[in-house]
């Protein structure tokens, strides 16, 4: 087992004392490792399968049924960009183009930095700010291409000044 | 049943509390500010309003409280700040931004004047500046539900039980819950998350369900694209909420409830989360509530992402630790639900309703709306309309008052095309049924739901076949993959729908998806597939001849879809001298040809319409053209 294997599932081990071993707990179990780790890595789910004595397939079943898991690590910012109804019609998918674009990657991926991923979601309940991408848990309004150039920028800076100040 | 003294003195005792708190802080000649802090105004920048506020505040070194607040409803206009200032009226200011707000503390707040260039109106009648009772829309809408959102901080309990909060709770611990089954059926109060069924009933099934112990599910997975009114309620008003199930566990003897909230909700997840606290803290959860025999404990559940879960036997399958699938019906989860106990679930509007019945009466309460929907009707107004937002109205209200006077119409002088209610059970409606009495039963026939109330208005420029596609590849997405037609019948009719949008399709595939169409409501368990081709279905019906448009055409009469628009610069009326859409074109698709004409480079254009935005108006050169064989072959 490598260092970052065991890891892992210390941390998963902590977490689970947690919780009682019900299986009706999975999902807010899976829900708080992820917060943790940012994803489900391998270890973690055989892990959980062993505590609540399920199958391991189990385990990945709902992993892998809901939106909300995900199964590679994230990057450092997440970028997701909403898609609902009237994020649609007012060029959400224009904007999810651009931030494809200008990263490299498609939905549901990480940059090979490990800086950004990009991930699209059903709907934040901000459609009067149309289009939205929510970019690191903040919901952003009326991102057009020209604004994820801005925003990246903004990152951009972020770095820079950063490694300035080192 | 407990003593119904002993309950009263105990909520008198929590009442006078919380009104003495909430006195000290609120009426002692201090003025209050209220920030609309909900996620859309979070979206609008309302955080940084808040700080800018605060910093203010502590350098003119004044004695003031700034409250965060939930939604009022008027996003088109976020951020909001009400200002309550000792001898003015509570004026709404809208568009705050950082340096607005420091003018509204030094101007208004600390000096005399109101600011009138930057009020959006106030919330009384007075002489100064005009209110929102003089609005047009003050005359279609009924705020019950929505009615302290926006006005009380979310946060405190305090101030919920200050405005008469967790009084209807008291009654009812006072009275035979029977009685008040009996009450809320006589209101007529039917499921508010779609399916309109009677909240009555079900509570009456539950109750003689055998089996303990029972529970109560509040449905806040608002899983609809464009619908955001139970993220405000729980986000504004989440004790509201929490009142009306405890009101329903009492009703129906159940001993725990559970909020499942979505998780792209983080801040109603948090708001509900501090609401259970303090209602646990104040004796209004858990054992012998108000001193009363009856005992309920809510909790929280996280829905992790899957629109099915909307769906109640997928809901309780995801909190058995299942995948979100959902089984057949009967039995009811009123009879066997969670665990294969007796289960109530209901939806948030519908149980932010239980304390105003219960507060004013059935009667009180069937005397709104029409003679088989009662009570109000709250929509989220979004898409191509001027005051977007959240609308609360009777029902029986007009689809065209509730757009054009409640939301002041189409913004632009664009022209109405259709409005799509209902997410994606629902479907588009044209102009000719705009004046529809809106109720359970007036949509079903014209072929839309009610659903949530979800209403996206759509205007000329919106493609209704693409409409219908995305609607299509969302549930398509979505679909659990239990029921062979649900699974696959969308599938092919998003293939059809694609290919149709692409300029590729025959005409012979409006049969096929009519066909599907049928196939897949008759061949799917749950609402989900049984309603999914409803998007297909009043497309074709009210829109056919944009359909034959993209078929015999190739032609998208809305110029939206992609592949059969091209977006080209008129020699005639590019200014030689400007560069505008040069620089903001982020493919390096245009450039200027000898006579320095800007041409757009076919091959390399994303069709993102950057360009158009930034040509500027005195021009307005680039014009979207459909097909794009339209476009004249430039030499180079």
């Amino acid at each position: 087992m490598t260092a970052e294997e065991d890891t892992v599932k210390q941390e998963a081990q902590r977490i689970l004392k947690r919780f009682s071993r019900k299986k009706g707990n999975l999902i807010p179990i899976l829900q708080k490792v992820q917060g943790k780790l940012g994803y489900l890595p391998r270890e973690a789910m055989l892990e959980i399968a062993q505590f609540l004595g399920i199958a391991e397939v189990d385990v990945y079943s709902v992993v892998t049924f809901y939106n909300q898991f995900r199964l590679n690590p994230p990057g450092k910012h997440s970028i997701k960009v909403c898609l609902g109804t009237a994020c649609h019609m007012k060029g959400g998918y224009i904007t999810l183009d651009a931030w494809k674009r200008r990263l490299g990657i498609d939905v549901r991926q990480t940059t090979s930095d490990r800086e950004f991923d990009l991930d699209s979601v059903a709907c934040v309940g901000c459609c009067v700010m149309a289009p939205v991408t929510v970019v690191d848990d903040k919901p952003e309004g009326r991102v057009e291409p020209t604004k994820v150039d801005g925003i990246l920028l903004a990152f951009e800076r972020e770095r820079e000044e950063g490694k300035g100040s080192q | 049943m407990t003593e119904p003294a002993a309950v009263a003195s105990a909520f008198q005792e929590i009442k006078s509390r919380a009104q003495s708190r909430w006195q000290e802080l609120r009426n002692n000649g201090k003025p209050v500010i209220l920030v609309g802090a909900a996620t859309c105004g979070r979206a609008a920048g309302a955080l940084e309003v808040l700080q800018a506020l605060r910093d203010e505040v502590k350098k003119q070194k004044l004695d003031c409280t700034v409250i965060e607040v939930g939604c009022m409803g008027h996003c088109y206009a976020e951020p909001l700040v009400i200002i309550s200032k000792p001898g003015y009226p509570p004026i709404c200011y809208g568009h705050v931004n950082p340096v607005i707000a420091e003018k509204l503390i030094r101007d208004f707040v600390l000096g005399d004047d109101p600011c009138l260039e930057f009020v959006l109106g106030a919330l009384e009648e007075n002489d100064l500046v005009p209110s929102f009772q003089d609005f047009p829309r003050a005359g279609y809408e009924e705020k019950v539900i929505l009615k302290n959102c926006g006005l009380i901080d979310p946060e405190q309990i305090d101030h919920y039980i200050d405005g008469g909060g967790y009084a209807a709770l008291a009654k009812a611990l006072q009275t035979e819950p029977v009685a008040i089954i009996d009450e809320v059926g006589r209101s007529g109060l039917r499921g508010r998350g779609g399916a309109g069924f009677p909240t009555g009933q079900k509570w009456q099934t539950c109750r003689s369900a055998p089996g303990k112990p029972k529970y109560v599910i509040c449905n806040g997975d608002e899983g609809d694209p464009g619908a955001f009114m139970d993220r405000a309620i729980l986000e504004s008003d989440p004790h509201s909420v929490l009142e009306g199930m405890i009101i329903a566990g009492y009703a129906t003897g159940a001993r725990y409830g559970y909020v499942y909230v979505r998780a792209e909700y983080p801040l109603a997840v948090h708001r509900v989360q501090v609401a259970l606290n303090q209602a646990r803290k104040q004796g209004l959860l858990g054992k012998n509530i108000l001193g009363s025999d009856f005992s309920f404990d809510i909790r929280l559940f996280q829905g992790s992402g899957a629109f099915v879960c909307g769906e109640e036997t997928a809901l309780i399958a995801s909190m058995e630790g299942e995948p979100g699938m959902p089984h057949y019906r009967p039995p009811y989860p009123a009879t066997k639900g969670l665990y294969g106990k007796p289960t109530i679930i209901n939806n948030v509007k519908t149980l932010a309703a239980v304390r105003h019945i219960i507060q004013n009466g059935a009667e009180w309460f069937a005397s709104i709306g029409t003679e088989k929907s009662k009570g109000t009707a709250v929509f989220a107004l979004a898409g191509k309309v001027v005051n977007t937002g959240l609308v609360e109205v009777p029902m029986g209200t007009t689809l065209r008052q509730i757009i054009f006077d409640v939301g002041s119409g189409i913004p632009g002088g664009k022209r109405f095309k259709a409005v799509q209610i209902g997410g994606p059970s629902g479907g588009c409606l044209p102009e000719s049924a705009l004046d529809l009495p809106i109720d359970f039963g007036s949509l079903r026939d014209a072929g839309a739901m009610m659903g949530s109330g979800g209403m996206v208005v759509l205007d000329e420029d919106d493609c209704m076949v693409e409409i219908a596609r995305y609607f299509l590849e969302f549930t398509q997405k979505e679909s659990c993959g239990k029921c062979t037609f649900c699974r696959l019948g969308t599938k092919q009719m998003l293939e059809v729908l694609s290919e149709i949008t692409r300029g590729q399709g025959k005409m012979e595939d409006l049969e096929v998806l009519t066909e599907l169409a049928e196939d897949v409501m008759t061949g799917s368990l749950c609402n989900l597939g049984k309603t999914a081709p409803n998007p297909i279905l009043t497309t074709l019906r009210y829109f056919r001849d944009e359909y034959e448009a993209h078929i015999k055409e190739g032609r998208c009469p809305a110029l939206m879809c992609q592949e059969l628009i091209a977006y080209y610069i008129l020699p005639e009326r590019c200014e030689r001298s400007c560069d505008a859409c040069i620089g903001t074109c982020y493919v390096e698709a245009i450039s200027p040809n000898k006579q320095r004409i800007k041409v757009i480079d076919q091959e390399e254009c994303v069709k993102c319409g950057t360009c158009v935005t930034s040509c500027p108006p005195q021009y307005n050169a680039i014009v979207k053209l459909s097909p794009p064989s339209k476009v004249p072959v430039s030499k180079k």
